[in-house]
């Protein structure tokens, strides 16, 4: 029964899609494997947003590479996957707010990334259903969106077209020290690596890995095209959701496609099931509604809930794994994975095959942590 | 019997019996076609009961109403997709 | 109704029979009741119309008993789901609500199985129950030419009802062969073997076929339903028509209570003889807990309502009324089986899910609801599933694995708590 690959890819979320469509195209014999089906855990609960992000260099870096690979991988998406060039419009409601506007501002556009500066009248113009009386706001050009369920799909295709092999409903048990995995139905798979790329449930296969569940919920609403054109995020975004331990809510509004619109975003630490819960749906809710008026009177149809996973740095995990050489991760992408997905894939390949890396891959290093693991482990 | 409700359809206007849903006025007034959907198909009221959400119109400038659910009032304005 | 947040010992949702039945029993129990429904009426499906132009003495007389209570009717009330610890979101044409329970009542009856076959998305194709529910508030079906098709003994009924607002019917068409309408099992309908003979000849006599064996294969048209073409299984004609009726049975509105987190069994909400559920509190009435028709449902609704208010002993006499549930379920689901014919009418092209209309095609190569869902959408729509998922769960024997609030699409401020304003 044992069958012998380069790697196996425990995980088909966008992550594990991902550096399966990377690695196989790399030329190396791959394997992907979900517990479940292609894109069904934190990548249906997300957003889909593509988002450049500045909160630390490395992040900035790799969202910043992300972007750049889907840009150039945008004219080849399946329609499904229903790319959107919106932008982010990033809004300020106060002095304070537009200070950290022109910050980022600066900061971007020093790193040769497309930005602009608008006043309080200007915001308004552009996204007329938002409240009056805004400071301005920061627009990112080159931001999108994706819907993730077909992105992962799209991805898992693009890597069997490279030779990979796919296999849904197979329940990893372990990762084998020796290269490889043993399934939960007793059999054995080995490779040269494996990589665990199954986001916010990783520790389970690596206790004491320093990845926790942060819960989400988000909220879709029925079809009301044109409502808003950008992504719209509040910058009070950074006050709170930042923060690294509290429950916080921010305006986060995202346009599909189709004219729905996503609403987030919420942030909590131990709370492991999928209830939604009512306390916090209300604040990120009001929030919204004091960004958008409008948006109270506005049908909602969904409501639901998914865990990211979260590092204490804020940094994914990508590359050899701590205790195991042949053992890899590609996880800990918290509210970022749709975005570095792509980035962890190349990452992940360029290690893998020694080849020198587009970014610095020092800063993603799971190595970093290896105290960390010791005194939780 | 009681005094006809008025109420106007796409602009135009119709007369109903009270207890009559906006559903049935649209079919009075001669609309068969209640909204497109997504792929621009036509589409009327199915289930009559308020959840499969075919018929939805746009009331007094509220859009995705359930016009099978929706009691007629008077001057009531009605709005189906073009 | 100035208050948005609302505290009461017993609510009902859904004021059909089972409905009615329970707030009743409860109020007149000395309850603080509410009695909860989505529609502008008293009566449910069943019982639709009954307010205005009553008919059936049975209807008439719980209408009345239910205004002789104190219980509130919040009526044009519609239930989004839960909103934490016994409490029920709501919303309400002018506003939010917020409802909270000591005793909660379920009785959210059933809506009709549609199954998609070329054409079925055309406008003037109509659940049978729907047909006659609009028609009751005024659709005009007076002169109209109607084909009925599907299953049930809704049909007859629906036939009937709409004859007498002046309809013409064109044919009624039940799949199920008449052999199994006139054996054994359709006895235990109460619909005696020698009436399905008998209709038929009724029927015939008013010059209207009534087939049995006999199904859609296609609705034609441009703008709406102009013929209907049907088939035995071995040839196949056009009949033309204004209006088509086409419904394969019912199914329960089980969102609230898996929403609650109720447990099911055999497709139906499990209680025990109180009608209690297995969620601490809740109770279940009526078609939820199995199809079995008014009758049942009234006695099922005033044992739950009894129940309720702590009077299981006033409610055991009532308990006799529902033996003969089970073996009348069982007779009906035999009688009314659905042939495997009608599980395969769909085309390439023909939209499953009509909310965002994703075709047979796109949904069939998947595993199962969920990545079909996640991947083409089906079931994400307005309706939230309740057509498609009834339908891909005959089509591709999928079964839906959770309710994500809200169970009807509801504003977004009605999700939101904050601004609500009440007697707690």
């Amino acid at each position: 029964m044992s069958q012998s690959f380069d790697l196996i890819i425990v995980g088909a979320g966008i992550v594990g899609a991902a550096c399966g469509a990377e690695c196989a195209a790399a030329g190396l014999k791959t394997l992907v494997l979900d517990r479940g089906i292609v894109g069904g855990g934190t990548t249906a609960a997300g957003m889909g947003h593509i988002v450049v992000m500045d909160d630390s260099e490395a992040q900035f870096a790799l969202t910043e590479y992300s972007r750049r690979l889907w840009l150039q991988l945008r004219d080849h998406l399946s329609a499904d996957v229903e790319y959107e060039a919106c932008g982010t419009l990033w809004v300020a409601a106060d002095d304070q707010e537009m200070a950290e506007a022109r910050r980022k501002e600066k900061y971007y556009a020093e790193r040769n990334a497309r930005v602009e500066i608008l006043n309080g009248g200007e915001v308004l113009r552009v996204e007329p259903n938002l409240r009056a009386g805004l400071a301005g706001g920061l627009r990112v050009l080159d931001d999108g969106v994706v819907y993730p369920p077909c992105a992962a799909r799209f991805l898992i295709d693009k890597a069997r077209r490279h030779g990979a092999e796919f296999r849904a409903g197979a329940a990893v048990a372990a990762l084998l020290p020796e290269g490889g995995v043993a399934l939960a139905d007793g059999s054995r798979i080995y490779a040269g690596r494996s990589v665990n790329a199954t986001g916010p449930w990783s520790p389970e296969l690596m206790p004491g890995l320093p990845v926790r569940k942060r819960k989400g919920h988000l909220v879709i609403t029925e079809r009301y095209p044109g409502f808003v054109h950008h992504q719209i995020v509040e910058l009070g975004y950074l006050k709170s959701a930042h923060s690294t331990s509290r429950d916080s809510v921010a305006f986060n509004i995202q346009p599909r496609q189709t004219g729905q619109m996503l609403i987030g975003s919420s942030r909590q630490f131990d709370a492991e099931g999928a209830e939604v819960d009512h306390e916090i749906l209300s604040r990120m809710l009001a929030r919204a509604i004091e960004y958008l008026p409008a948006l109270g009177k506005l049908s909602a149809t969904r409501v639901w809930t998914g865990h990211r996973a979260a590092t204490p740095d804020k940094l994914p995990l990508i590359g050899p794994g701590i205790e195991h050489e042949r053992i890899w991760l590609a996880s800990g992408h918290e509210g970022l994975g749709i975005t570095t997905s792509l980035g962890t894939g190349r990452l992940v390949a360029d290690l893998l095959l020694g080849r020198k890396t587009d970014i610095p891959a020092e800063p993603y290093a799971p190595s970093r942590f290896v105290n960390y693991s010791v005194s939780h482990g | 019997m009681a005094d006809p409700i008025r109420l106007r359809v796409n602009g135009r206007s119709v007369s109903v019996a009270p207890g009559t849903v906006v559903a049935a006025a649209l079919a009075l007034s001669g609309q068969t076609r209640f909204r497109r959907s997504v792929g621009g198909e036509p589409r009327g009221p199915l289930c009559g009961m308020g959840i499969c959400m075919e018929c939805r119109v746009t009331i007094n400038g509220h859009t995705h109403c359930r016009s099978c659910q929706t009691l007629c009032e008077e001057a009531m304005e009605v709005q189906t997709d073009e | 109704m100035n208050e948005t947040r609302l505290r009461y010992e017993v609510v009902v949702v859904g004021a059909g029979p089972a409905g009615l039945a329970a707030a009743c029993a409860a109020a007149e129990n000395g309850r603080r009741t509410a009695l909860v429904d989505d529609s502008p009426w008293l009566g449910g499906q069943i019982w639709r119309g009954q307010q205005a132009h009553p008919t059936i003495p049975q209807a008439a007389r719980w209408v009345e008993r239910f205004r002789r209570t104190k219980a509130s009717l919040l009526d044009q009330c519609t239930i989004l789901g839960p909103g934490g610890a016994r409490t029920l979101l709501a919303e309400h044409p002018t506003g939010p609500r917020e409802i909270q329970w000591e005793r909660l009542i379920l009785a959210t009856g059933a809506r009709e199985l549609f199954l998609p076959f070329p054409g079925w998305t055309l406008p003037g194709n109509f659940g049978p129950g729907g047909l006659q529910s609009l028609a009751k508030h005024g659709w005009p079906v007076a002169g109209k030419r109607i084909v009925l098709a599907g299953s049930g003994p809704l049909l007859l009924a629906v036939a009937g009802g709409l004859r007498k607002m002046g309809a013409s019917i064109v044919s009624i068409n039940e799949q199920a062969p008449l052999s199994r309408l006139i054996s054994f099992g359709a006895g235990l309908l109460r619909w005696p073997a020698k009436l399905a003979q008998a209709a038929r000849l009724k029927w015939t006599l008013l010059g209207t076929p009534f087939r049995c064996g006999v199904w859609p294969v296609g609705a034609e048209g441009s703008e709406q339903v102009r013929t209907v073409t049907l088939t035995d299984g071995r040839r196949q004609w056009k009949e033309e028509c204004d209006l088509l009726a086409c419904g394969f049975g019912l199914v329960p509105n089980l969102e609230l209570p898996l929403a609650l987190g109720c447990q099911l069994e055999n497709e139906f909400v499990r209680v025990d003889e109180s009608q209690a559920s297995s969620v601490a509190g809740v109770f279940c009435a009526g078609e939820l807990t199995g199809i079995g028709g008014a009758d049942t449902a009234l006695a099922e609704g005033e044992i739950a309502g009894l129940a309720a208010s702590g009077r299981e002993e006033a409610a055991r006499p009532l308990m006799a009324r529902r033996t003969a549930r089970r073996q009348f379920r069982a007779a009906l689901a035999t009688t009314f089986a659905l042939r495997q014919e009608v599980s395969r009418l769909a085309a390439a092209e023909t939209a499953v899910c009509r909310c965002e209309d994703v075709s047979f095609e796109k949904m069939k190569g998947f595993a199962g609801w969920r990545e079909a869902k996640l991947q083409t959408r089906c079931g994400m729509g307005s309706c939230q599933g309740r057509v498609c998922g009834a339908a891909a769960k005959v089509l591709f024997g999928w079964g839906m694995e959770s309710v994500r609030p809200p169970i009807l699409p509801g504003r977004v401020e009605s999700l939101c708590r904050d601004g609500l304003n009440g007697d707690s």
